[in-house]
């Protein structure tokens, strides 16, 4: 018998800021690997998705609107938090089924990660943009920009997978609507709490904990999507998600599930910018 | 001479503005031009293809636009003569080829020009106002204007001080123009901008506006003297200027491009750009000239392939 | 006086119009097993060949040929030698310009003053730059040594046939892709040509393959299992199936769709460029442009001025004989495509936008359309939203800068965007708001090999041109 009953979380989405249960009304049972309760996840909705794509768009413009430098500030206080609450993901990847040893070592793989990509904010325009030497007498140059909204799939890979999903999505501009990993949404609503409690403004980036075969045509088929990362989703899912992702001609992003725990190239950032080319003549 | 009273800058002007620095106003609220874009413009339009029966018309209309020119330290009378004699006949083989526009000569040569032109119907029009650099006293460039005019020259070629202009001095420039268009008496005034050392299209466009004002009744782009001289660009310019103005004010002035101007291509390409630029009203001699010399014995060369279909050579047209 | 510009037509002479055409498969001519079809000349409905039609056999063929040249040919070569067949590819290009623009006018109906100086000298370009490339791909940004993907399928329009030839051919070769490519059905010959310089170059057997067709022939080019790559370039509509045909299979994507883009013109604007620009933007290739300036957005205190400057200038365009050198606006390409644009011009003036055309005299045969700009437009008319692909100008008016920005993203397509001011800071404070991949300041319909150009949207994705467009065909 322990000495006092504790005081249990719950577990809520993250939308545009604010940590709202689904508005099904539904939550589903989270489990230890044991089969073991552990918490209640919200059981989001397609309405919960639909909200969370307004919350996502709202934010767009003020997000990508931030300098590069303000935006790689932004994140690497989040690497700072999550470094703080580094004790309670350790617990949340223990209750997922991992070691202790292989927790913390998730655990600071994953804020040396959102470390990483922080740092990319203000390099990837330098790394992927360029002057253009046009023959004529013209100022030629091409700049990357955020695709607009982008929707995560998240792996199960509790939080390095998802920190390696959402940070590099965010970080050059777009916001985006996760779906967390569904055997093992914890971590990332704790995630989501660490950036409630940062500087990043609301609706940047948006949680949601449910069924992912439910949740994720929604997103696919969402005409305010501009792009989806299928890397959590299923094979069998994967063609009709990408057909329904084809009628507003979504920039879809699938790689091999794992491999998380390698250094990352830039492909994940840049499969959600757009590359924009400025004509101005020169004369006098 | 006082500032400028816009009011009675010529009995031409229908000028509305107070002061230079409304008039300054004036001329920096114009639209800009884009260098690049002008610049496009006019090459594009100079690769029309005009051939056969449009080329004949072209050259002929070309013919009858040309001022004659001779303005160099050594002109004589002989060599006015001579010139003269050309204008009147360009091809004396073929009586068919119109007569020049004018014959362009210094104000001391205006009587000679006059005399030896009596009775052809050419006019004679002089450069004058310290010309070409136009350095010198108000009440000089006035008495130089009035000489020719006196001499007989029924248009006067004027240059603006462009260090004036450049400086900013925009009234000193108006006043200038409004003093020599009344030393003009009945002759014509031609406004030369000199546009090479006016250096921007902006400046262009804002001198040209600045001389319409004043009491132009042609604007024209260089002494000849400097280089550039007359390009496509800035004749583009000057005759959107022209055009936006009557349409403004209801006058309209002519465009002169100057120097330059060698071969019967150059000479059509210029013919081009009035045609869809300021209009089929200025295709005439009234309202467009072509200063230059050398550009009339190749006009002659190509009327003379297309009438015979065999390409002549120099030596079959006169060198005055 | 009345300066008439005497007929300067460019001669046909030069080009020799064969009949009849196969398709070029492993490097030789061969009959397609499809019914065959007719290319016509837009300018004046006379049939210019009988055209062969790939059918999904044909297209079978033409991807095994790829893939054997690229397994045993063009993938194993070094890159300085694949570099030295674009720049053969490219000289030939130059040398033949005028026979291929002569051509490319009478199948597409073009005025021969744009295939001349801009879609052939642009094509020549494209091999150049692109050839450059080749053996540099390492240093692209794009991994040390990065692999080419396969066999590249493409797909091609018919409004820039040689051009999106061009830029789809040209940066695969480069990266040691072999290609399939259709061209459009009412637009094959220069193609067939491009065929001919090949063979020409001394390009091995198989590394091009042309196969002509419709839609069906493209389908199956696109959903052949043989192809790694489908490079597309035409309607969203399209663009959406294929992209949707692609799921479920590895097949890589570069899609360069449809447009609606705003041309803005501010107050400040250097006027006479701008209705240039306006001009061009929209009038240019009788408006058969993904990318054209087809809604006019004024500042409404030069609104009127603007018109009145627009409408004389279009007044002085020259719209008849794709073959004479001053004409200004061509024929439409196909009856087809004129229905549509009819259907849309009747739409705009049904929905109460008011029309005007200059005086201007068609010619009685072929596909004609006279330059048109619709004025007292809004945003929710068909002719603000829809994609019209030809020479039809919506006006629209704004009163301020975030509301031009507004509207001009206020569209599912992204591709192109014009702005015309003279201060700096607004140009590139309207640059950065606008969605869309080529944004064209003070200038418009610009286009150069090393310039990258690509959707945002539904325009599309992926970037042709420059060191972007060599990540499409790479496997990065």
């Amino acid at each position: 018998m322990p000495d006092r009953l504790s005081v249990r979380k719950t577990y809520k989405l993250y939308i545009g800021g604010a940590f709202p249960r689904s508005e099904s009304g539904r939550s589903y049972p989270v489990a230890d690997p044991k089969g073991n309760f552990v918490a209640n996840a919200s059981q989001a909705s397609r309405k919960d998705v639909r909200d969370a794509v307004v919350a996502a768009r709202k934010a767009f413009g003020g997000w990508s609107a931030r300098t590069a430098y303000n935006r790689a500030q932004i994140l690497y206080r989040v690497a700072e938090m999550l470094e703080g609450r580094r004790a309670q993901f350790v617990d949340e990847l223990r209750q997922a089924g991992a070691s202790k040893s292989q927790a913390a070592a998730e655990t600071d793989a994953a804020v040396d990660r959102w470390v990483w990509y922080a740092g990319w904010a203000d390099k990837l325009a330098a790394v992927t943009g360029s002057a253009n030497p046009v023959s004529g007498p013209f100022f030629n140059f091409s700049t990357p920009e955020p695709t607009g909204v982008v929707a995560v799939l998240a792996p199960d890979s509790p939080l390095l997978g998802l920190v390696s999903t959402v940070a590099p999505a965010i970080v050059s501009g777009n916001t985006a609507v996760v779906v967390a990993s569904e055997p093992a949404p914890l971590a990332a609503v704790t995630l989501a709490e660490v950036l409630a409690t940062s500087d990043l403004p609301g609706g940047v980036v948006n949680i949601l904990t449910g069924r992912r075969a439910e949740l994720a045509p929604w997103l696919a088929s969402h005409l305010d999507v501009n792009a989806i990362d299928l890397t959590g989703v299923a094979d069998d899912q994967e063609k009709a998600l990408r057909e329904a992702a084809a009628e507003n001609l979504k920039r879809v992003l699938r790689t091999a599930p794992g491999g998380w725990d390698a250094v990352p190239g830039t492909e994940r950032m840049t499969a959600f910018l757009e590359v924009k080319t400025v004509w101005h003549p020169m004369g006098i | 001479m006082p500032v400028a009273d816009f009011g009675d800058a010529g009995v031409v002007s229908t000028e509305t503005l107070n002061g230079v620095a409304e008039l300054r106003a004036f001329l920096r609220g114009l639209p800009g031009v884009d260098e690049v874009g002008a610049s496009e413009r006019a090459a594009r339009l100079a690769t029309r293809s005009i051939k056969t029966s449009a080329k004949a018309e072209a050259i002929d209309l070309a013919i009858s636009m040309v001022d004659l020119t001779t303005l160099e330290g050594a002109d004589t009378a002989g060599k006015v003569r001579a010139l003269c004699a050309k204008a009147a006949h360009p091809d004396p083989a073929d009586a068919s080829v119109p007569r020049v526009a004018a014959v362009c000569v210094y104000p001391d040569m205006v009587d000679v020009a006059v005399r030896a032109l009596d009775g052809t119907g050419i006019g004679v029009a002089s450069v004058a106002t310290a010309f070409p650099s136009g350095r010198a006293p108000l009440a000089a460039k006035l008495a130089d204007t009035r000489a020719a005019v006196e001499a007989g020259a029924a248009e006067i070629d004027m240059v603006i001080d462009r260090g004036a202009f450049l400086s900013g001095d925009l009234g000193k420039v108006f006043d200038e123009i409004a003093a020599v268009k009344d030393a003009c008496g009945a002759a014509h005034l031609k406004v030369i901008l000199e546009t090479g050392e006016l250096a921007t299209l902006d400046n262009v466009r804002r001198a040209s506006w600045l001389a319409m004002r004043a009491g132009a009744d042609f604007i024209k782009t260089s002494t000849g003297k400097v280089a550039p001289a007359a390009t496509l660009p800035v004749t583009l310019v000057m005759l959107e200027a022209v055009r936006d103005h009557r349409a403004a004010t209801g006058r309209q002035v002519g465009v002169k491009p100057a120097g330059g101007i060698r071969t019967t291509k150059d000479a059509v390409k210029y013919l081009v750009l009035v045609n869809e630029t300021a209009g089929p009203d200025w295709l005439s001699p009234e309202w467009f000239r072509l200063g230059a010399s050398s550009v009339l014995n190749d006009l002659l060369m190509q009327r003379r392939k297309l009438a015979t279909g065999a390409y002549p050579g120099p030596d079959y047209f006169t060198l005055d | 006086m009345v300066f008439e510009y005497a007929p300067a037509p460019e001669s046909a002479a030069i080009v020799d119009v064969r009949p009849s055409y196969g398709l070029f498969v492993g490097g030789e001519f061969t009959d397609g097993h499809g019914e065959p079809f007719k290319s016509v000349n837009p300018a004046d409905e006379t049939v210019l060949a009988e055209i062969a039609r790939a059918d999904e056999g044909d297209v079978d063929r033409a991807v095994a040929a790829a893939r054997t040249a690229f397994e045993r040919v063009w993938g194993p070569m070094p890159g300085a030698e694949r570099a030295k067949y674009l720049y053969r590819i490219a000289r030939i290009v130059q040398e033949r310009s005028r026979e291929l623009a002569v051509l490319e006018s009478i199948d597409n109906g073009k005025p021969i003053r744009e295939s001349r100086d801009v879609d052939v000298p642009l094509v020549a370009a494209h091999f150049f730059y692109y050839a450059g490339w080749a053996d540099k791909l390492g240093h692209a940004g794009f991994g040390p040594d990065p692999r080419p993907l396969g066999v590249a399928g493409q797909i091609i329009p018919w409004n820039f046939p040689l051009l999106m030839l061009a830029w789809k051919i040209a940066p695969a070769l480069a990266c040691g892709n072999t290609v399939v490519l259709k061209p459009a059905e009412t637009t094959p010959l220069t193609a067939l040509l491009f065929a001919d310089i090949c063979r020409q170059a001394d390009l091995p057997p198989g590394v091009v393959n042309i196969v002509t067709g419709a839609g069906d022939t493209g389908r199956a080019l696109a959903e052949h299992p043989g192809v790694d790559k489908v490079a597309f370039t035409g309607s969203t509509d399209v663009g959406r199936q294929i992209a949707r045909s692609a799921a479920g299979t590895a097949k890589r994507l570069t899609l360069e769709l449809g447009g609606k883009a705003a041309n803005i013109v501010f107050e400040d604007a250097a006027l006479d460029q701008a209705v240039e620009g306006v001009v061009n933007g929209i009038f240019f290739n009788q408006g058969h442009v993904c990318c054209a300036g087809s809604r006019l957005l004024v500042q409404e205190s030069v609104a009127e001025e603007l018109l009145e400057r627009l409408k004389t200038r279009m007044a002085t365009l020259r719209v008849g004989d794709p073959l004479d050198k001053n004409t200004d606006v061509g024929a439409i390409n196909s009856a087809a495509q004129l229905a549509r644009i009819r259907e849309l011009a009747d739409a705009g003036e049904a929905e109460g936008a008011e029309r005007w055309s200059p005086p201007c005299e068609l010619p009685p045969q072929g596909f004609w359309f006279a330059p048109t700009v619709f004025t007292g437009v809004a945003q929710s008319h068909r002719i603000a939203r829809e994609e019209i692909f030809g020479p039809v100008l919506s006006m629209l008016t704004f009163r301020t800068p975030e509301e031009a920005v507004t509207k001009a993203n206020n569209t599912p397509y992204g591709l192109s965007a014009g702005i015309w001011t003279e201060k700096g800071s607004r140009i590139l404070w309207t640059a950065q708001r606008l969605r869309a991949g080529v944004v064209w300041a003070n200038t418009f319909n610009k286009f150069d090999p090393a310039s990258p150009f690509g959707g945002y949207k539904e325009s599309g994705f992926g970037r042709e041109g420059g060191r972007h467009g060599l990540e499409g065909y790479l496997d990065a």
